[in-house]
């Protein structure tokens, strides 16, 4: 196909080198240099997508980030596709694969459009009002249906193959944006020596000067003094050029988030370079030099294909060599449309009118455009276009002290509007800078600033190319300054003007200011004309007046109702125009009704640069312990507690070869514990060794326990308390020494209980000569429960008397094992003779593996989390975290014999005095037992006197822990009931959807109540 | 992300720091002696001052330790850091805060 569109010369693509790609199946050729919009255009293509809400058809809009329509889907294969890619901004390469989006089932004829059909049903706020009804059918029916019509691109289903990555950058003087005053601030800094990051979300540096046929800088071409600019700072070792490079994010202390997009452009991307990257730039000082946005004008038909902002069309025109038309009608508020009108006709298109709302026209650039004998008409608005897949023609009527008279069609297939510049206050705006309304410029500028930056150029008002450049270049330099003074201004202070110390002779046409916000008068049925505000999210005129009658006044509120200025791209076109409708309607200053806060990313920003490296195996630590590969290769079955691994059974093949499930195996496990030997990998307990002269005050004050008498060599259960006195981890605490405790807390729990100890000891208690370190990782804890225990470990275990008299139940002895050094716990968590053997974690697995082949004769079972979790049931023993919850005393889960009632204080102690810590009706721990010991209760389920009561059902207390219980032959269960210990005997019920099961109160200690069996 | 400086190892970013409530509530000596009143006053009633806010950090993936700061509660940003023990210094919010 040919570019009939393509200017006989000119631009900046290279003609040269000949692209082909594909558009909806269908094949195309542009250039290298191109955008797809812009070679789209060349090849007369303005069907680019369906909008939002109502599927019409719609063309491109503007030729930069801004643009709300051209969302395009950019596929290299199924797994490399991104969805809602801006087609103006996806750089053309040699095979680059695009389809439109939101249309079925062709462009040209979609379904969906019968919603335009339809949209007087479909007024703003009609997701509020319509969907309410009945009750539940938004999740059922409405929403999947709006999501199927609206939906914008689809996410590909593969995973993401490409790399992303992150990088930490510091410089003295950030500039965003690569346009005149952005070079000249980047230039300014730069000779002064600070290390400057220059960094333009678009392809090539240059901004605005990159569409310029015409103007001059300093005697050359504008666009040659780019070049010798650009070879300036590439020049420099301080200076950084980041070209494809979108600052998307302004957050607290100057740190600027930009997306550098490395690989998208390259036919053929290779493996070598990530396909983005995040940069997280700390700079000292930041130049904002964002340009500024060309607003469209709000009139009927407004967002037929073809209708297109007019600087835009210039910009096509120049820098690409693509005219958007053949014959344009221009509507325009301001001097922006007639510099576009002398550019397209220069480039071969007929301007066969300009349209200006304004009724005084003069000036340099309508006295070039009459002289050039274009058709100027002042007071003049377009009324309608007409073209349903392209704009035909464009009606045009006088406009007389608001009264628009009769129409006359001009036949064209572009309309090129412009309502004037709005200032892109984007970024200054997420610094938190304050924005204030300057009624001469009629925009929002910077004001306050709150961070170290400035603006400069068009983004603060600032307009013509010398005035721009002058104010780039002091911009530069004062940002240059504060960074080496390092001086940190007054709080709130709005930096002066700065003055450059060099001047710039620059030559180019300045629009000046002028423009219009609101919508333009069109004298039609307002009930059937659609002049849009919000291309994207599909927002009329209409709509906004509707909120505004519906008793909308903030544009917070306008803008939720309607939704405008909601859409991907932040109503970047639309946000001035909506003010300016609402100003009217209401009768109201424009800065009286506010302004809708801007928040990051300033365009849409992939999540694969947020996740950079971190995503799979990388995305959360994983910890393991020293036996887990033991665990692995012995078939465990793994759950993941916090960051651990840890082994949840170990299942077997039963009969027949069948691997046990869960329930045979955690059932075969508690049997081998209970009847011979089990062993189970306690390593990922919680360990910290408290040591000093005052260690023991220091526990005195951190545990609910009596520490100061406990003699070394002993072993005692610890339970630690939050000051308001809720119960917050427990643990067996061993004292090595007079001076040295071995602490152990709950897997979960060991940072927050090391955080809480050194919150206490540095802040309340520095004066007390303790050291606090975590020794988690540094122990392997080995554990041998069951009445084989001590026979078990006997053999292996050197310099300690393991006799029961030498070495009863809850002592600790140092020993060796296997000539290694061991902290040999006697301790149960199973209610069985147990032995915990610390020893350090390098030899862990060897240690491992020798009592594993030491028990071999007694038939010692491995067993995981499930199996101990059942057997400290069996037992009562809570796990804090799943019996309490944060509310629980000690005495409510049964540890009121913990308290060191002769203490003097402790942490939580004086909240345990309140009433209603020993209110009576408080929930207290308890076991269930069900009718019928078939049925396992579920962990969270309510428990109340009678289901059949009034609701609401009054409700006592719920299930903790459920089980079924091989041992005891049935299902047992742990219970936080109110006042439960008085209910002991009584019958309660478990409700469930279906029924509800009835249950016993028991004493929460099913299996050897009174202990027999720990000591052997 | 805001840059915080431990008074102890210097700048580092926020991410290397816990937040820890309010600061200069010193554990009553004798909490027994406390009526029910002051000791839910000292356990749960903060002042939520809007503007400068003493609080205590801890540099949780750095020195470990935990210090006092200033921080202005309208613009976010910090005017001093200081070491445990040591008196809120006598600012007031118009004296600093910029980053
Ligand atoms: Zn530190």
């Amino acid at each position: 196909m040919t570019n009939r569109f393509r200017t006989a010369s000119g631009g900046r693509i290279d003609r040269a080198a000949p692209l082909s790609f594909r558009f909806d199946g269908q094949t195309y050729s542009g250039f290298a240099g191109d955008t797809l919009a812009s070679a789209l255009i060349a090849n007369g293509v303005h069907l680019i997508g369906r909008s939002f809400k109502y599927h019409r058809p719609r063309g491109f809009l503007s030729a930069g980030s801004d643009e709300p329509n051209a969302l395009v889907n950019v596929a290299r294969d199924a797994a490399r596709a991104a969805p809602n890619l801006r087609a103006t901004q996806v750089e053309l390469h040699e095979g680059l694969k695009a389809q439109s989006q939101n249309r079925w089932p062709s462009l040209s004829f979609d379904a969906g459009a019968v919603n335009d059909l339809a949209s007087p049903f479909l007024p703003s706020g009609f997701y509020y009002k319509t969907f309410m009804w009945p009750a539940g059918a938004w999740k059922r029916f409405y929403e999947p249906k709006i999501r199927a019509m609206a939906g914008l691109g689809v996410a590909p289903e593969l995973p993401d193959p490409d790399r992303y990555t992150q990088n930490h950058a510091h410089c003295d003087v950030l500039v965003v944006g690569a346009g005149p005053a952005g070079l000249a601030a980047a230039l300014a800094a730069a000779e002064s020596g600070a290390k400057v990051i220059l960094c333009d979300e678009q392809a090539e540096l240059g901004g605005s000067l990159l569409s310029e046929i015409s103007a001059t800088i300093e005697g050359q071409k504008a666009t040659d003094w780019l070049a010798a600019t650009l070879a300036n700072l590439a020049g420099r070792d301080n200076v950084t050029l980041l070209p494809r490079t979108t600052a998307f994010g302004y957050f607290p202390h100057n740190l600027i988030a930009l997306a550098e997009r490395v690989t998208d452009h390259l036919a053929t991307p290779g493996t070598a370079l990530p396909r983005e990257r995040l940069w997280q730039v700390r700079a000292r000082e930041v130049v904002i030099a964002a340009g500024a946005l060309e607003r469209p004008l709000v009139f009927p038909d407004n967002d037929r294909p073809g209708v297109l902002l007019a600087d835009s069309a210039r910009t096509y025109a120049n820098r690409y060599g693509a005219k958007v038309g053949e014959r344009a009608v221009i509507f325009t508020a301001c001097d922006a449309g007639y510099r576009a009108a002398l550019d397209l006709k220069a480039a071969g298109v007929t301007i066969s009118a300009i349209a200006d709302l304004r009724a005084e026209v003069s000036g340099e650039l309508p006295a070039r455009a009459l002289a050039a004998g274009i058709d100027v008409r002042p007071s003049t608005v377009l009324v309608g276009a007409k073209g349903r897949l392209r704009v035909s023609s464009a009606q045009l009527a006088k406009v007389k002290n608001g009264a628009v008279g009769p129409t006359e069609t001009i036949a064209c297939d572009s309309v090129l509007m412009s309502g004037g510049f709005t200032p892109s206050v984007h970024l200054f705006s997420q610094s938190r800078g304050k924005l204030v309304w300057d009624g001469a410029a009629g925009a929002y500028l910077p004001g306050t600033s709150v961070e170290r930056e400035r603006s400069a150029g068009a983004c603060r008002g600032v307009h013509g190319l010398q005035r721009v450049l002058e104010d780039g270049y002091a911009q530069g330099e004062a940002a240059a300054k504060a960074s080496r003074d390092h001086a940190s201004p007054a709080r709130g202070a709005t930096p002066a003007p700065a003055t450059p110390s060099r001047a710039f002779a620059a030559n180019a046409e300045d629009l000046g200011s002028a423009g219009f916000i609101g919508a333009t008068p069109h004298g039609r049925n307002p009930a059937l004309a659609k002049a849009f505000v919000d291309w994207q999210n599909d927002v009329t005129s209409k709509d906004i007046l509707l909120a505004t009658r519906e008793g909308m006044r903030s544009i917070e509120h306008v803008k939720r109702y309607t939704t405008t200025g909601m859409a991907t791209d932040q109503g970047k076109t639309s946000n001035m125009n909506t003010l300016g409708i609402v100003s009217e309607a209401l009768d109201t200053p424009v800065p009286k009704i506010g302004l809708t806060t801007f928040r990051p990313p300033f365009t849409p920003t992939t999540f694969g640069i947020f996740a950079g490296a971190a995503r799979g195996d990388v995305f959360d630590p994983l910890r393991k312990t020293a036996i887990h590969d033991w665990a692995a290769e012995h078939g465990a079955a793994f759950e993941d507690v916090g960051n651990w691994k840890r082994a949840h059974y170990f299942p077997r093949a039963g009969e027949g070869g069948r691997m046990e499930d869960m329930h045979a195996a955690v059932a075969r496990e508690c049997k081998a514990v209970r009847a011979s030997v089990g062993m189970f990998d306690a390593s990922t307990l919680g360990k910290i060794e408290i040591v000093g002269p005052d260690a023991a005050e220091f526990m005195n004050r951190m545990y609910t326990n009596a520490w100061a008498k406990l003699e070394p060599g002993r072993l005692r259960y610890g339970v630690m308390l939050r000051e308001d006195g809720f119960v917050m981890d427990d643990g067996v605490v061993g004292r090595m020494a007079a001076d040295r405790f071995h602490v152990t807390t709950t897997t979960g729990g060991a940072p927050r209980v090391l955080a809480h100890m050194e919150d206490y000891l540095q802040t309340e208690w520095p004066d007390l000569d303790v050291w606090l370190t975590s020794t988690t990782e540094q122990w392997s804890v080995i554990a041998v429960q069951g009445p084989k225990a001590r026979e078990v470990i006997a053999p292996l275990i050197e310099g300690i008397d393991l006799s029961k008299e030498a070495f009863p139940h809850m002592c600790v002895r140092e020993g060796t094992i296997l000539g290694v050094p061991t902290r040999l716990f006697s301790v149960s968590f199973t209610g069985e003779l147990g032995f915990e053997i610390n020893v350090p974690s390098t030899y862990g697995r060897a240690v491992w593996e020798a009592v594993y082949a030491a028990g071999e004769r007694f038939g010692i079972t491995p067993y995981g989390t499930e199996t101990m979790h059942v057997l400290r049931a069996e037992k009562g023993y809570i796990i804090v975290g799943q019996e309490t919850d944060g509310t629980a005393t000690p005495d409510d889960a049964n540890l009121g014999w913990a308290v060191g009632k002769a203490k003097k204080d402790f942490v939580g102690k004086r909240s345990l005095a309140r009433d209603a810590m020993s209110a009576p009706d408080r929930r207290q721990l308890v076991g269930l037992k069900t009718t019928d010991p078939k049925v396992v209760l579920e962990e969270g389920a309510q428990i109340v006197a009678d289901p059949s009561a009034p609701v609401p059902v009054p409700m006592l207390g719920f299930v903790t822990s459920s089980y079924h219980s091989a041992v005891l032959g049935r299902s047992i269960a742990l219970a936080m009931v109110k006042g439960g210990r008085a209910r002991i005997g009584q019958k309660l019920m478990v409700p469930m959807p279906t029924h509800a099961i009835e249950v016993e109160v028991v004493e929460p200690v099913f299996y050897d109540p009174k202990g027999e069996r720990l000591n052997g | 992300m805001l840059i915080i400086t431990c008074p102890w190892c210097g700048a580092r970013p926020e991410v290397e720091f816990r937040y820890g409530g309010e600061a200069h509530i010193a554990r009553p000596a004798d909490p027994s002696a406390l009526t029910d009143q002051e000791w839910a006053d000292f356990l749960y009633n903060r002042t939520n001052p809007k503007g400068l806010h003493a609080e205590r950090w801890r540099h949780i993936h750095g020195c470990g330790r935990y210090f006092n700061a200033l921080r202005d509660t309208v613009s976010d940003f910090f005017v001093t850091t200081y070491k445990a023990g040591e008196p809120r210094p006598d600012i007031d919010a118009s004296s600093g805060g910029n980053p």
